[in-house]
């Protein structure tokens, strides 16, 4: 649909303000004005008529009649400038204006025995006709007509012009209206405006975030209402927010308190499991060396779970903190590789000098959890390489395995998401990638899994990146 | 074997441990509080105090400093992981190390006996440097001729800087050689303990003259 009407709120306030004001200023001006022009030619006209009537009235008597054109000159002549006195064919005319008195003006004289004006427009301009015929009076009193008629031509520029003068005072009258009405319309827009504006406002900074924004309702009129809405709209979203924040809090800390309350127990169960594998270790009973030895590996499972879980809650709590170091990536991985046993089964790309800032403890999980990942559940070649980029490190965990599939790679980072349904009893807790992840971004650096195909290989291709340089937190 | 103080206010996790650490052979003698702990460090002074933190009453790291005024005993504290908060205030309090918990006997038994470790290899006899004059055979060292009480661990990270005067030491290279940590071995260990080092050796230790600091890198001794 095409936009005839201004887009703006203040331009269509002030489109439609002006519109009026000038309108009704117009009609106005133009209403008076055209009535006092009315008066000026009606008493014009009645000027003229009067002093023909006179005139005519003080030679009437001298007429001899029939007269002859002597008489008619005289006549002519006391009526004026621009006058004609016609008796059957004897015409006597002079001055301007006499030639446009026309058959009907005559006919109209000649058969309504009475005075008749008429306006015709000639020569740019107007002009007035005035015909009247002379009755003879009788001795008896009596009248009858005398044949004898009268027309005077009166140019009417004068009063044209005092009616012109009108209609542009007028005019002018409407003009000096308009600065005030645009001065108003802008005032009213802003009246208008400003509560509108302060409302977009508000909704803006709610939008944003800032659940504590509102806007003071003032005065009593629709907007103040919609304020008031908004207002009490914005608190009772920032109720909910906070409802949710809290269960959120209580979640977390519950998590926490949980994990915390677990490792009193497992320190018990750690500090013993080891005297009972000792002490099974040389007895002939295999199932009882082999319970022990249960009990101490998913003893030890279980302090990876809590600590795992322990460490989600500080992540989450924002309590995590960085002990930033300079190391060298290359070695901080082959370290990591070489404390696990794990250098023989990873081939390990990775060009020395490549330096950055990183807490040497989270660069350890991360890199254990993906190699860890790809020695699990991807399969060999096993390969870790280390890039340079321009502000970045890139450290790159390629298996040969069978990737990851499409529809696990989204959740792939989710907490407890494990890459096989079927596969659930794993080793891990399942926290590993989020966690492995969490201490990615707790460095401005990121972990995600690529496409293999796009890769253009096979298996599973986690690339780790980190900041080279870290602000000292 | 070793004479061990162990307090800890879980009487199972302390029992469990006191079994653990007996099967490593050591002498164990157990505290419930702080204050028990202390009466008992009072009573017979043992070779080193494994000290939870959390402990109700008089807590560890008010026992840990009071043990750190009272002589020259290592302290081993147990503390949540990463709790960062416990293990800076712990070192601060003059700990030797902190195991996290829950504490796995053989790791624990490990740190003991790395904390416990008096020589450091080959005892070339006496050496002098400036006022400071270290036996290594002893080992003792001395201070314009009077006796510096050193912890085992201060000693033996004193050992390790002056053995090449002027050579830069990284703190992971100071944690394995004198801590006998894995690679991932806690930087702050060394920093605090080379604190208390020149609190002790230095006359001015704001401007150290013996263990000094090469920023970005590590610590050296001297050279003098």
């Amino acid at each position: 649909m095409r936009r005839w009407w201004p887009g703006g709120l203040r331009a269509r306030l002030l489109v439609a303000f002006v519109l009026v004001t000038v309108l009704g200023a117009a009609a106005a001006a133009w209403s008076s004005a055209g009535s006092a022009g009315r008066a000026l030619v009606a008493a014009a006209e009645r000027g003229v008529a009067e002093a023909v009537t006179g005139r005519i009235g003080a030679v009437a008597a001298e007429l001899t009649h029939p007269p002859d054109q002597d008489a008619l000159d005289r006549l002519r002549a006391a009526v004026g400038p621009g006058a004609l006195a016609t008796y059957g064919d004897l015409r006597s005319a002079a001055g301007t204006g006499t030639d446009l008195v026309t058959d009907a003006l005559r006919s109209a004289v000649r058969t309504g025995d009475r005075l008749v004006t008429q306006r015709v427009a000639a020569r740019d301009g107007v002009w007035l006709l005035v015909g009247t015929p002379i009755a003879v009076t009788a001795p008896d009193g009596a009248r009858t007509p005398s044949g004898i008629e009268v027309y005077v031509a009166r140019d009417l520029a004068d009063v044209e012009r005092q009616v012109d003068g009108l209609t542009a005072g007028a005019a002018g009258t409407a003009a000096l209206a308009l600065p005030p009405a645009v001065l108003l319309a802008l005032a009213a827009a802003r009246g208008v405006l400003r509560p509108v504006r302060e409302l977009r406002d508000t909704a803006r900074r709610l939008a944003a975030g800032d659940l504590g924004a509102r806007t003071p309702p003032r005065g009593a009129d629709e907007l103040t209402e919609l304020t008031a809405t908004v207002n009490e709209m914005a608190g009772s979203l920032q109720a909910s927010m906070a409802a949710l924040q809290r269960m959120r809090a209580d979640a977390r800390r519950f998590a926490a308190d949980v994990s915390h309350e677990l490792r009193t127990p497992l320190s018990t169960l750690t500090a013993v499991v080891e005297v009972l594998a000792a002490a099974t270790a040389d007895v002939a009973d295999a199932d009882a060396r082999e319970s022990a030895q249960l009990a101490i590996a998913e003893t030890q499972r279980l302090v990876e779970l809590v600590e795992d879980l322990m460490e989600v809650s500080r992540l989450d709590a924002g309590t995590a903190s960085l002990h930033l170091e300079d190391v060298d990536a290359a070695a901080a991985v082959r370290d990591c590789l070489r404390a696990r046993g794990w250098l023989d089964r990873v081939e390990l790309l990775a060009p020395d000098g490549v330096g950055l800032r990183v807490d040497r403890r989270r660069l350890d999980v991360v890199v254990a959890n993906l190699v860890g990942n790809a020695l699990q559940h991807g399969g060999p070649p096993v390969r870790v390489l280390v890039g340079a980029l321009d502000d970045r490190v890139r450290i790159e965990v390629v298996d040969g395995g069978p990737g990851v599939p499409q529809h696990v790679r989204a959740h792939v980072f989710d907490r407890f998401a494990k890459g096989d349904p079927a596969r659930t009893r794993t080793p891990g807790s399942g926290l590993g990638l989020a966690i492995a992840r969490e201490n990615a971004r707790l460095h401005g650096g990121d972990i995600a899994v690529a496409d293999p195909t796009a890769a253009g290989g096979e298996g599973a291709r986690f690339v780790l990146l980190l900041p080279r340089e870290q602000e000292d937190r | 074997m070793a004479a061990i103080l162990l307090v800890e206010d879980d009487p199972l996790v302390r029992r469990g441990l006191h079994l653990a650490l007996s099967r490593h052979g050591h002498d164990v003698r157990t505290a419930d509080t702080g204050e028990a702990g202390m009466a008992a460090f009072a009573a017979a002074v043992p070779d080193l105090v494994v000290l939870d933190l959390m402990l109700p009453g008089l807590d560890g790291l008010e026992v840990c400093r009071r043990i750190r005024a009272a002589g020259e005993v290592p302290v081993i504290v147990l503390t949540a992981r990463s709790d960062d908060f416990d293990v800076v205030e712990g070192l601060a309090a003059g700990a030797d190390d902190y195991v996290v918990k829950p504490a796995r006997p053989t790791v624990l038994d490990a740190r003991i006996r790395a904390v416990l470790r008096r020589s450091t290899g080959v005892a070339d006899g006496v050496r002098e440097h400036g006022d400071l004059r270290i036996d290594t055979a002893a080992p003792a060292v001395s201070l314009r001729g009077a006796p510096v009480a050193l912890t085992p661990t201060e000693l033996r990270l004193l050992l390790t800087l002056s053995r090449a005067p002027g050579r830069v030491l990284s703190r992971q290279q100071l944690l394995e050689e004198v801590w006998q940590h894995d690679y991932l071995g806690d930087s702050r260990l060394v920093d605090n303990c080379v604190q208390r080092l020149r609190a002790k050796v230095e006359a001015d230790p704001a401007a150290p003259r013996y263990v000094q600091t090469v920023r970005g890198f590590g610590y050296r001794f001297g050279p003098v």
